[in-house]
């Protein structure tokens, strides 16, 4: 059974059709990329799955439970943890405390919760920062306190939106390798990637968006060769 | 920097000065400005709970004033009931009250909310100056009982009590900020007050944090209207419920810095003489010189150092950055959707 | 109730309406630009209606004569107050945005009381004054004059929102900040264009009060109140439908005193802004 099933997921804005019957699903322990042109409804469709807004037909399910009409807070609490693809961290906290809060999810007592929040800092490569002012952060750093602060709150099911956006060169090996790293340990990821390198890199699957609607999902090698994908993006560069 | 130790030290001191005040010091008009300084740094420490660590802003704080120094001076003229037990039924209506204010006004955001809040207070203050049971446009005189009464909650003969109750509730507000810094909640508050959708994607139930932070915020505000009302012995919905109270409470946290355990008592400790000093200095009557100052110090510290004096004091000891608010933010263009 | 006393404040209610947009107008324009409560409206308001009191009191000069002073003043105050308080804290936190303008409120008023004292003062024998009859409904000419002459300046912002080239500039500026700042469109200067522009309707306003209301340091929070109000009801930003939103609240104040209970007339109104708020964030209008 899959961890996670998207099914008939549709979401319009106005006239805009932001997600067309989207169905596809994600296995437990898979690491699921979707990929496509920008406007393509890739970031509506994580706000679907995490009930920040709600769609307007289809359905979402974890497991066997259905999430539609859940609140965020009640999704994270079910297991599902998310960065945002413009980067929100809690600007006028500390590294820690911001990681903190994630781990307070799951275990009540705050200084339990701090050392985790410092386990999950280790893991993301920012235990020296831990004092600093999130606002003090460069991008490359504040997409990895916002995986740590997701990471915190344990998911069974990570959703990534843009792990490597606006982040410097230097940064991205570092970033793929915890991607990777999650995904060994046996977590079940989807990751919203632009740079296909990257993508094709860490993906075992992937999903291509086009105005809203599926239009490949399958290997890496498969989808990048697809026909319609190379003309979706083809089409953004000519327009 | 000073040590835990000589902070700690320092802090005992300090605590055994306020605490001999009234012994050494006699003259009333000193220990009233004493208890003065008490009550406004308790109402903006209860204040600063929900604006100042959960970010929501309220303006219209005496609505919660006003029901604690109502609820307790109706019950004692109405069914001779202790202030003390009315104390605590006053906090009780206020809690109830701001739950039932915040289930629709929480869904604001920003300077909606904010303008909510305001308009709360009016609406309660309409109400109240035309409601004749409780006292209406006229106000009302607390009972006056002589001898003095701890039972009822009355020392007319000297401050000394009374300086001492404001005391004990200005602690307690301080000891619940500090036990909430430390706390899950106290966590979940600045998150929510940081961003609350990414507070939300971390399993927070914004709603009722903000519920919380409210529930508290207004049950001590409440506890230093009945005090109000005992200390004076007469209240009126314009001295208890009007928005200059509101603001009032505001400012005195916002200069001494907001989402800080201390900056609300530093602001009353500077506001408050200042007002007594200028009511002195021209006689009081409409001259609302301390005002004046105060509103020009708010919009000095919004552009230079929206920490407030919290943040100058620690900047002058070398500890700068410390404070959640010290600095701009992210553009917020955007943010302030209700 | 006869249908006299409905009529007639329906008329009053309307009147007063035109004057409230006017305010709300130039809040709702800086909020528009740059996501801005002005919490000092109001004593922009009480400001303007003291330099048309006293220009009146030291000069004997008609506060109609002395709008366009009471105007230029006001604009300039606006820009200054952008110049000088809020483009410091354009991206500062939430708190630091609405307590900034809060201060200068309280600074403004007290400032006001300091110097004029609490009393409250009429212009006496103003040009306009006494009353019309119009088949048994009475409409007092100053506020008449003073209706009209709001909704035309109402109607002269709309022209310059929409027609003039530093107009259009303004509203692609409180569309997009930084496609406006793309296009060549000097967005400092625009925001504070806003703030002068913002606060002239005041100017305009404040000066027309005078001729038939009390002058008196608090006389702009009531005023301020209504003003946001209409904002919210016309919807923040949307300058044009704050004219309907004013009648509105003109009308709602009115009725709700002659058909509920006069003293609570205002507890109609803040009411009226909380069930918009909550329904219908976007106000009534639609387009946000």
């Amino acid at each position: 059974m899959s961890l996670l099933t998207l099914s008939g997921i549709t979401k319009r804005f106005g006239g805009v059709v932001a997600n067309q019957s989207i169905s596809f699903g994600v296995a437990h322990g898979e690491l699921v990329g979707i990929i496509g042109p920008n406007g393509a409804g890739k970031s509506t469709l994580f706000d679907v799955i995490t009930g920040v807004t709600r769609a307007d037909a289809g359905e979402v399910r974890l497991e066997e439970r259905p999430l539609t009409g859940l609140r965020p807070d009640q999704v994270s609490r079910l297991g599902v943890g998310r960065t945002f693809q413009k980067l929100r961290p809690f600007q006028g906290m500390t590294v820690l405390e911001n990681v903190t809060v994630g781990a307070l999810q799951k275990c009540r007592d705050v200084n339990q919760a701090r050392t985790e929040a410092r386990v999950a800092l280790e893991q993301v490569g920012l235990a020296d920062k831990a004092d600093a002012y999130a606002r003090t952060l460069s991008t490359g750093q504040r997409k990895r306190l916002e995986l740590a602060r997701a990471l915190a709150t344990r998911p069974r099911l990570l959703l990534l939106d843009e792990v490597t956006g606006g982040v410097d060169q230097g940064s991205i090996p570092g970033l793929i390798r915890l991607v990777q790293d999650l995904h060994r340990a046996g977590m079940a990821l989807v990751v919203i990637e632009h740079n296909m390198r990257v993508i094709m890199a860490i993906a075992q699957r992937i999903v291509a968006l086009h105005l809203g609607a599926v239009i490949a999902d399958g290997p890496p090698e498969t989808v990048t060769r697809d026909r319609r994908v190379v003309e979706a993006y083809l089409g953004q560069a000519y327009t | 920097m000073a040590g835990p130790m000589a902070k700690r030290v320092a802090g005992g001191l300090v605590l055994l000065a306020l605490l001999a005040f009234p012994l050494l010091v006699t003259l009333p008009h000193r220990r009233h400005v004493m208890i003065m300084i008490f009550l406004y740094a308790m109402l903006a420490t209860a204040w600063n709970i929900l604006a100042g660590y959960c970010g929501q802003i309220s303006l219209g704080h005496a609505i919660f004033f006003g029901l604690g120094a109502y609820t307790s001076t109706t019950l004692l003229k109405h069914a001779a009931i202790s202030p003390w037990i009315g104390m605590l039924a006053g906090a009780a209506v206020a809690v109830v009250v701001s739950q039932a204010i915040g289930f629709p006004v929480f869904r604001l955001r920003g300077h909606y909310f904010a303008i909510a809040t305001i308009a709360l207070g009016e609406i309660i203050q309409t109400l109240f100056i035309n409601w004749d049971w409780i006292g209406g446009a006229r106000g009302v005189f607390v009972p006056i009982r002589r001898p003095d009464s701890f039972v009822y909650f009355q020392f007319n003969e000297s401050k000394q009590n009374y300086y001492y109750i404001a005391l004990a509730m200005l602690a307690l507000a301080l000891g619940v900020t500090r036990l909430l810094e430390r706390s899950r909640a106290g966590f979940y508050f600045r998150a929510i007050r940081e961003d609350q959708d990414a507070a939300a994607s971390l399993g927070i139930n914004v709603a009722r944090f903000k519920q919380i932070a409210m529930g508290i915020s207004a049950g001590l505000t409440a506890l230093g209207g009945t005090f109000y009302a005992q200390y004076i012995l007469f209240i009126d919905a314009e001295s208890v419920l009007s928005l200059s109270l509101s603001i009032l409470i505001c400012l005195v946290a916002v200069l001494g810095g907001v989402g800080t355990l201390w900056g609300p008592l530093l602001g009353a400790a500077v506001l408050v003489p200042l007002s007594e000093g200028t009511r002195i200095l021209l006689g009081g009557g409409g001259k609302a010189l301390d005002l004046l100052i105060y509103g020009g110090l708010i919009v000095l510290i919004s552009v230079v150092q929206p920490g407030g004096l919290m943040a100058l004091l620690r900047r002058a000891m070398g500890r700068a950055h410390q404070l959640g608010l010290g600095a701009p933010s992210r553009p917020r263009l955007g943010h302030d959707r209700p | 109730m006869t249908v006299e006393i409905l009529l007639q404040s329906v008329i009053s209610g309307i009147l007063m309406g035109f004057v409230y947009a006017l305010i709300a107008a130039g809040l709702s324009l800086i909020f528009g630009l740059m996501e801005i409560v002005n919490f000092a409206h109001g004593e922009f308001l009480m400001l303007a209606m003291f330099g048309a009191f006293w220009t009146w009191a030291l000069w004997s000069v008609d506060p109609l004569l002395s709008l366009p002073l009471t105007t230029a003043a006001l604009f300039l105050l606006g820009v200054l107050t952008y110049k000088g308080i809020i483009r410091w804290i354009l991206d500062g936190p939430m708190l630091t945005q609405i307590f900034a303008t809060f201060g200068l409120a309280v600074f403004l008023r007290s400032g006001a009381q300091f110097l004029f004292g609490v009393d409250f003062r009429l212009i006496q024998n103003p040009w306009i004054q006494g009353r019309i009859s119009l088949g048994g409904l009475f409409i007092g000419l100053p506020q008449l004059t003073a209706s009209l002459a709001a909704l035309a300046a109402f109607g002269f912002l709309y022209w310059f929102l929409t027609r003039t080239e530093t107009g259009l500039a303004l509203q692609a500026t409180a569309q997009d900040r930084q496609a406006a700042s793309l296009m060549g469109i000097d967005t400092e200067w625009m925001f504070a264009l806003g703030w002068g522009i913002g606060s002239a309707c005041v100017g305009v306003a404040g000066a027309l009060l005078a001729i038939f209301f009390y002058v008196f340091p608090d006389v702009g929070a009531t005023f301020a109140l209504l003003a946001y109000v209409t904002v919210a009801l016309g919807g923040f930003g949307n300058v044009p439908a704050t004219l309907l939103a004013g009648v509105i609240v003109g009308l709602v104040e009115v009725l709700g005193g002659v058909l509920i209970n006069p003293a609570l007339k205002y507890a109609v109104v803040f009411l009226l802004y909380l069930v918009v708020v909550l329904w219908r964030p976007q106000g009534l209008f639609g387009k946000f």
